[in-house]
């Protein structure tokens, strides 16, 4: 049994979105079940994904504005009709949480997708089931600002704490908004 | 040289200053700073082929106590910034600071919310090295420019103007 058909059949409905490019699988989940998904992707005897290679936030900001944008010059009645087959009902959330994971006994690879709104940036820590997790998930705190929910030491990583932006987010300027990091030695 | 000795007993004729100058300018013991791909070039100056020993920088120390030269290789990023203010503050007169590469004078690529562009506004900077890294050659050539600095230093007239200051202050 292919790897798409074993990992339908072990989530069933959980599968919002399925997607293959060049040989790599994708599949997209509620955000409320992302532990229970990557319980049962860990524990399914068919799959057993036991390793998380990685977690990582996107920032989708514009990204599917844009995509709307393309207008297409062609006769006036033409236009109107491209415009209304793009009306597909409002965007998805802005901001995605991915997670990596790979099975080690059989080296398959599986990455999972979670979208999660701007206005409820709360996500399930998944430390309880990799404490691999911790780091990497701290850093999308510290990056793009997730909420994980569960999470032992919700600090920042890379930036110093008390910086208050969430510097990887598209609206944030590259050169930043002029922060400087002070010590003060009690 | 400033001075001469004569056989015999033995004296000398010179300057204080320029005493004082022959000796600081004879053994600039740096303090490596290294943070980023500079620091592999600058390791690469005082490792034996290029031996920046040479020219009295012969003990590469790890205390800023105990060294003259704080050789800043590499980027600094913001969050780095109060460390290495405490370290220049840690070190004892005199001192000087070689800035090395390109991130250390300006930033470098790095145009962004992360990196300090360029450490000449956290800590006073006496030779800056550009490139991206610089070649050995280019930091020894750096520390050649801070000794004819040194050379050319007024120690004795600088410490009466402070002693002045703090008189002054005083009143």
């Amino acid at each position: 049994m292919s790897l798409k058909e074993r990992v339908q059949r072990c989530l069933g409905d959980d599968v919002i979105a399925i997607t293959e490019y060049r040989g790599d699988l994708g599949i997209e989940v509620p955000k409320g079940n992302i532990v229970s998904v990557l319980t049962r992707l860990k524990e399914d005897e068919t799959l057993g994904f036991d390793f998380l290679t990685d977690l990582f936030g996107v920032d989708n900001l514009d990204y599917y504005a844009k995509k709307k944008k393309k207008p297409k010059k062609k006769a006036a009645g033409e236009e109107e009709l491209v415009e209304e087959e793009e009306d597909k009902g409002p965007p998805p959330p802005r901001f995605e949480v991915v997670y990596l994971l790979q099975a080690l006994k059989t080296n398959e690879r599986l990455q999972v997708k979670i979208r999660v709104p701007e206005d409820d940036m709360e996500v399930d820590t998944i430390t309880t089931i990799w404490k691999a997790a911790d780091w990497p998930e701290r850093e999308a705190f510290d990056m793009f600002g997730f909420k994980f929910r569960g999470h032992h030491n919700l600090r920042r990583l890379l930036m110093w704490d008390e910086f208050e932006d969430h510097p990887l987010r598209k609206d944030y300027p590259l050169e930043g908004k002029g922060e400087e990091r002070h010590l003060s030695y009690d | 040289m400033g001075f001469q000795a004569y056989q015999g007993e033995g004296w000398l004729l010179t300057k204080a200053e320029q005493l004082i100058n022959w000796g600081r300018s004879r053994s600039p013991w740096p303090f490596p700073y290294g943070t980023a791909c500079c620091g592999i070039e600058l390791m690469a100056a005082l490792a034996s082929s290029y031996d920046m020993a040479r020219f009295g920088a012969e003990r590469v120390g790890f205390s800023p106590r105990q060294c003259d030269v704080l050789i800043e290789a590499g980027t600094i990023t913001k969050k780095m910034v109060p460390v290495l203010k405490t370290i220049y503050a840690q070190m004892a007169e005199p001192k000087w600071v070689i800035a090395v590469g390109a991130c250390a004078c300006t930033g470098g690529v790095f145009r962004t919310y992360s990196t300090q562009q360029g450490i000449g506004s956290i800590i006073p900077v006496d030779v800056f090295v550009p490139g991206c890294p610089p070649r050995p050659e280019g930091i020894l050539y750096a520390l050649l420019k801070l000794l004819d600095k040194i050379q050319e230093d007024h120690p004795l007239y600088k410490k009466r103007q402070e002693v002045a200051e703090a008189l002054e202050a005083g009143k």
